[in-house]
């Protein structure tokens, strides 16, 4: 079981570390980081292991958001952007 | 690794473009539960609906968080209750308190199937149920409605249409302190699918199967948005091209959350129904997809060649999309729940006849249109036959689902709230059809040979 993470916001130091903190206390293995700065915006998309989750998705981006407030975060399931873009 | 462009276009759609799954819809068939006992009966209608889509809600809450996309209703879709209320006799109106108790217990926002299919004539427990619809609609909060009164291989049977006149009156009337809803939960198809999840026309056919999922997507705004970054310079092929893909993609996320819900459910996967539903929310609108293909206002001259355009791509893009495509498949056009159609309404650029003529190349019909409250029976029964001529001659489906404001004139409002949205009183044409409907009778299946 695979989800994406992904992280948009006004970039400052700690962001990458903020994410993959929360990664680590939840039992979620981070497999791929993309991350670019378009001007002044932070965008990283992660795409991370959550075979030993022990919550609901929607819970770890809430626990996602509180560490990191001020960034926008989705957590969501590979599966839907794999069906959207690929036949 | 995904595309990270793949990726933000997906949380775009969803976060700002409106792009959501508008409904999964269990269909059940009920004819196990007859009984020629009516108390009977009923419970165990009552009894095989919590049995069977008792996890509905709860699955589709999961499914939602799991993929982080919306999905706005969970509905049960039954066998029409005529035939029900053909075994057992008594008061319909029974089983449509024993869907209400159901839908409040499991959940649902929508029950539909309180339906009679009456295109070539009456059987025993049609006329009951007809006639018991506008109690059955004011005394409950869920359930839905829907007749069928024609279709390309029956013709259109006149009686019905005269009685389904006097019937969308009533259920207006009898809810006339609460915004006339009856009438909104009230669908007169010609050509009725079989496995629609779209409320209020949803029944479960009686070719279907025991249980089924069937998913309803939607998505104007992703559209809208699509046709707004490719600008003005585009020509028609380009934008029918743009249309497909986004269709397409949209069409995808209802593949998914359907074969899931199946899974989960243990319940055979039916149908995804390809429409592009508008809601009142800004910028979720057909009217707008229309404006973006370049129209000053949707209802113009070159209204209908535009959304034959679109409703078309659309299944183009979507077929390829799903295993199983089927329900009302295209472009619909609900006045008071697109915030597009409502303004051209308003402002009297998009008029009845207009609206009359769009149906003749999109999905579904006449449909969520506020007429006045003294517009009589009989041209309400005109206008049913009006759009069920057309859904006959051209087999596909249409519907009148019309709702008339009870005490209120052309330029008021009814507002229903939520997704029915808000809906201004149009003008009809009162020329009285009087004597061609009390006519009755039957008119005959046109020809659908000799085609040489």
């Amino acid at each position: 079981m695979r989800a994406v993470i992904t992280v948009v916001g006004k970039d400052m130091v700690g962001i990458l570390a903020g994410v993959s903190g929360v990664c680590a206390r939840e039992g979620v293995n981070v497999l791929e980081v993309t991350q670019s700065i378009l001007q002044e915006f932070f965008a990283m998309i992660m795409l991370v292991d959550i075979s030993k989750l022990e919550m609901p998705l929607t819970a770890l981006q809430a626990k996602l958001a509180e560490a990191n407030p001020g960034m926008t975060i989705h957590v969501m399931h590979e599966d839907i952007f794999n069906s959207m873009h690929r036949i | 690794m995904l595309n990270i462009s793949d990726i933000l276009e997906t949380i775009t759609m969803i976060q700002e473009e409106n792009l959501d799954i508008r409904t999964t819809t269990m269909g059940i068939s009920l004819l196990d539960c007859a009984d020629s006992d009516i108390k009977k009966s009923a419970q165990k209608v009552y009894d095989k609906i919590c049995r069977k889509a008792g996890k509905l809600v709860e699955t589709g809450e999961a499914i939602e968080a799991k993929y982080g996309i919306p999905i706005i209703n969970k509905r049960v879709s039954v066998t029409p209750i005529a035939m029900l209320a053909g075994v057992s006799g008594g008061d319909p109106v029974e089983y449509a308190l024993a869907l209400d108790r159901a839908a409040k217990t499991i959940g649902v926002n929508f029950i539909g199937g309180y339906s009679a299919l009456v295109q070539k004539g009456f059987a025993p427990g049609d006329e009951a149920l007809i006639r018991s619809i506008p109690r059955a609609l004011a005394e409950t909060n869920f359930v839905c409605s829907s007749v069928n009164i024609g279709s390309t291989k029956a013709g259109i049977n006149m009686d019905a249409v005269r009685t389904m006149g006097k019937v969308v009156r009533e259920a207006a009337e009898l809810t006339a302190d609460r915004q006339c809803i009856g009438a909104a939960k009230l669908v007169v198809f010609c050509n009725a699918p079989e496995d629609n999840p779209f409320m209020a026309g949803a029944f479960h056919g009686v070719g279907e199967p025991d249980c089924v999922i069937n998913v309803g997507v939607s998505g104007p705004g992703v559209v809208r948005a699509a046709l707004a970054k490719a600008g003005k310079d585009k020509n028609l092929n380009e934008i029918a091209d743009i249309i497909k893909r986004t269709a397409f993609k949209i069409t995808r996320m209802g593949q998914l959350v359907g074969s899931e819900a199946s899974q989960a459910l243990g319940v055979p996967f039916g149908i995804v129904d390809l429409s592009l539903a508008p809601t009142p929310a800004v910028g979720d609108s057909v009217a707008y997809i229309l404006e973006e293909i370049g129209l000053e206002t949707c209802g113009g001259c070159g209204t209908t060649a535009a959304l034959a355009m679109l409703n078309d791509a659309v299944k183009k893009g979507g077929v390829m999309a799903s295993s199983n495509v089927g329900g009302l498949s295209g472009a619909f056009i609900p006045v008071s729940e697109d915030a597009g159609m409502i303004a051209a309404a308003e402002s009297g650029a998009l008029r009845l006849e207009k609206l009359e003529a769009m149906t003749a190349v999109c999905s579904v019909g006449l449909d969520m249109i506020v007429l006045p409250g003294d517009t009589p029976a009989d041209v309400i029964s005109g206008l049913i036959a009006d759009e069920a001529a057309i859904g006959m001659v051209n087999s596909k489906t249409t519907a009148v689902r019309v709702i008339p404001a009870i005490g209120r004139k052309a330029g008021e409002f009814l507002e229903f709230g939520g997704l029915l949205g808000r809906g201004p009183v149009m003008d009809i044409n009162m020329g009285s059809p009087a004597v061609m409907i009390a006519r009755g009778g039957r008119i005959p299946a046109p020809l659908q040979s000799l085609k040489n």
